[in-house]
């Protein structure tokens, strides 16, 4: 679905579903240098079991026009002026779960549960990676596409038949303007008000986490959980950073029984 | 965090795709013959259906095995995904019938495999699909034969008979100029001695009955996404980037940019023309992509010798082979292939058709059939069988003489190899 935030184009998929105000709503907000797609079985799940869908394209993202948003919170507010619906639910991903953490603080009024999936706090990026990124250098996109799964994923075998998920990682990262990457990253890298936040959040919270995640390891969140009052968490064997599409049922299966 | 490392080539042909068996520990494949999949429930069998959970439902649409051979060619290729089909030519009609239908056009490379040639040139004409050949070698030739409806560019990395090595970076070029992609066959190059998407193509397929396969048993094709093409942008391929009623609505583009194509030619391609691969066909293709990088240089070091022995044989006038300085591709082919020019090529043996005969006929070792990319090594004579028809003068427009004989280097002894071709050569002289 096409519309505009602040006089800018904006994309959201809706699986194929018109908005219908009596349908709760779930927004997917995807990971650095990503986009909807990201969510492509969940948020279809979604779309075609009652819920109003908007997995959607941060500017400079995907359909999305630019520029990118320099902040985790601008892309919160930007988030929370997207979706139209009085209350809503956010599943986010990485940098997309930091964004569903601020909407919660800042927003307390109009969301109602947030899936911090493949999250970190502090979420620090290395010296290596956000300078290979300002410079526009492949190898931050080798750096995503390696560090962003699971160590055995080159050799072992895709959930969605036939794909190669490291091939579809960096397929995606190299439709990316320059600078988008750096810039999310840099977000990331410099959000601090994760625990502030944390404190503030009053709707329920659901952790999914992967054990074998190298960019955001499972006890990098704890402080975070912790600081949520109403949290609870998932850890799933075998899946690294890309949990949605390593361990798609899993995942799924997670924010089912959180959403319901 | 240490620096990130891909896995090499040779370790990804031999375990991309594939963990252990999580139900049996099995460390080969297993060949799951089935043709069907239980479901958990109703639920998990809807959601299967309608794209909502990842996993197989049918083995014309997908199949374990299979899957395995699909993603080691696409991690192989340095594509998104690939899917595999019945054979290299079902592997080109599921990569056109993705793209188009009545009404568009292919501008392709003359110096095609002679089944692609007949599906491109007389079938696809019937069902409304048109194609302009022109010289792979006539840049403005691609560019001025670009019509409106124009949806694909296509040649071949190295063509047939002439192995006129295809200019990808500057076809691509001139196919992403019009908004169109560049589907190559790679089948005589494999990934080992080429890497075409890194050149600038955007799809590729593979005879995989030929080097992939290797042994002669199983004929096979797949066909690979760059996900780099830009379907969106384009604004060419409603096919992909418009709601699409035989699939729930299904606009595959906003599922995804990057596996939109691969999406259509699944659920679409593979659902409904059913030319797929067996469970076992892709067991035995895998054993051959196993040992890839270990045959690939045999193949390439035999030939060598052998084209230095043909071109300095008095019974031999001519050897096509893009290593040699005379061949019109020679630097291209030092460009683009760096790693060597496969173990297909063709020469012209003095005396023309009889000659041509009495040497085939006179060969022990290499085995007269109409095949190439096998382990043994192998010869035809266009002239005698899949040119038969013609008379001298179609053949030579179509750069083949009384006189050709195409060989495909195996990886026997290649003294051997030499000795055969000495004898034979000598008896086509009597």
């Amino acid at each position: 679905m096409n519309f505009a935030v602040d006089g800018k184009r904006a994309f959201a998929y809706t699986a194929a579903h018109e908005p219908d105000a009596k349908k709760p709503t779930v927004a997917f907000v995807h990971g650095a240098g990503l986009d909807h797609s990201s969510f492509g079985l969940q948020s279809r799940y979604f779309g075609y079991h009652g819920r109003n869908v908007l997995a959607v394209d941060l500017p400079g993202h995907g359909r999305s026009e630019g520029p990118p948003i320099p902040t985790v919170a601008g892309m919160a507010d930007w988030l929370c002026k997207a979706v139209t619906a009085p209350r809503f639910s956010i599943v986010g991903h990485s940098m997309g779960a930091l964004v569903a953490l601020e909407a919660a603080a800042r927003h307390p009024d109009r969301v109602e549960r947030i899936a911090l999936i493949g999250v970190a706090y502090p979420m620090r990026v290395s010296e290596e990676f956000l300078s290979a990124a300002q410079r526009n250098d492949y190898a931050a996109f080798d750096m995503h596409t390696i560090w962003g799964h699971a160590p055995q994923v080159p050799l072992g075998a895709n959930p969605n038949p036939g794909m190669w998920m490291y091939g579809d990682t960096q397929a995606r990262l190299e439709r990316l303007a320059p600078g988008v990457l750096h810039n999310d990253l840099k977000a990331c890298h410099e959000y601090a008000d994760g625990l502030d936040s944390a404190a503030k959040v009053k709707c329920p919270a659901l952790f999914i986490l992967g054990r074998r995640d190298a960019m955001t390891p499972v006890k990098a969140s704890r402080q975070l959980a912790e600081a949520i009052e109403h949290s609870t968490s998932v850890v799933i064997n075998f899946s690294g950073h890309s949990l949605m599409a390593e361990a798609p049922d899993a995942t799924l299966d997670a924010l089912i029984e959180f959403l319901r | 965090m240490a620096g990130p490392k891909y896995p090499g080539f040779d370790t990804l042909a031999l375990h991309a795709g594939q963990s252990p068996d999580p139900a049996t520990g099995s460390r080969a494949v297993p060949i799951y013959q089935t043709t069907s999949y239980v479901f958990r429930d109703t639920e998990h069998a809807a959601s299967l259906f309608n794209m909502e959970r990842a996993g197989h439902v049918y083995s014309r649409i997908s199949n374990p095995t299979v899957a395995v051979l699909e993603e080691r060619i696409a991690a192989l290729e340095g594509g998104v995904g690939a899917i595999a089909t019945a054979s290299g030519q079902a592997a080109l009609h599921l990569a056109v019938a993705t793209l188009m239908g009545a009404g568009g056009h292919i501008v392709a490379s003359n110096s095609l495999y002679g089944g692609s040639h007949n599906l491109l040139g007389y079938t696809l004409k019937r069902f409304g699909i048109d194609t302009t050949f022109i010289d792979p070698r006539n840049m403005d030739a691609w560019k001025k034969s670009i019509r409106p409806e124009t949806r694909l560019l296509f040649g071949e990395t190295l063509g047939n008979p002439g192995l006129d090595v295809l200019d990808i970076p500057a076809v691509s070029a001139i196919a992403h100029e019009a908004n169109v992609p560049l589907l190559v066959d790679a089948t005589f190059t494999t990934p080992y001695l080429m890497k075409p998407f890194e050149l600038g193509a955007d799809l590729l397929y593979h005879s995989a009955t030929k080097f992939l396969g290797g042994h002669g048993v199983a004929i096979g094709g797949v066909l690979v996404d760059s996900g780099r093409f830009d379907w969106e942008a384009s604004g060419k391929f409603d096919l992909l980037t418009a709601p699409y009623e035989g699939f729930h609505g299904m606009d595959f583009e906003e599922e995804s940019g990057t596996r939109a194509f691969l999406l259509r030619a699944r659920r679409e391609g593979a659902r409904d023309f059913g030319a797929c691969m067996a469970p076992m066909t892709a067991f035995q293709i895998l054993q051959g992509v196993e040992t890839l990088h270990l045959r690939m240089p045999r193949h390439v070091e035999s030939t060598r010798r052998i084209v230095a022995f043909l071109k300095s044989n008095a019974a031999v006038q001519k050897v096509i082979y893009p290593e040699l300085p005379e061949h019109p591709d020679h630097a291209l082919a030092k460009k683009l292939l760096a790693k060597g020019c496969g173990a297909v090529f063709s020469f012209e043996i003095k005396g023309g058709r009889p000659a041509g005969k009495t040497f085939i006929e006179s060969l022990r070792v290499f085995s007269h059939l109409a095949n190439v990319g096998d382990a043994k090594s192998l010869v035809i004579h266009p002239a005698t069988t899949t040119h038969y028809r013609m008379s001298d003068a179609d053949l030579a427009r179509a750069g083949i003489t009384g006189g050709t004989v195409r060989l495909s280097i195996g990886l026997e002894d290649p003294a051997d190899l030499v000795e055969d071709l000495d004898r034979a050569l000598k008896a086509s002289q009597r």
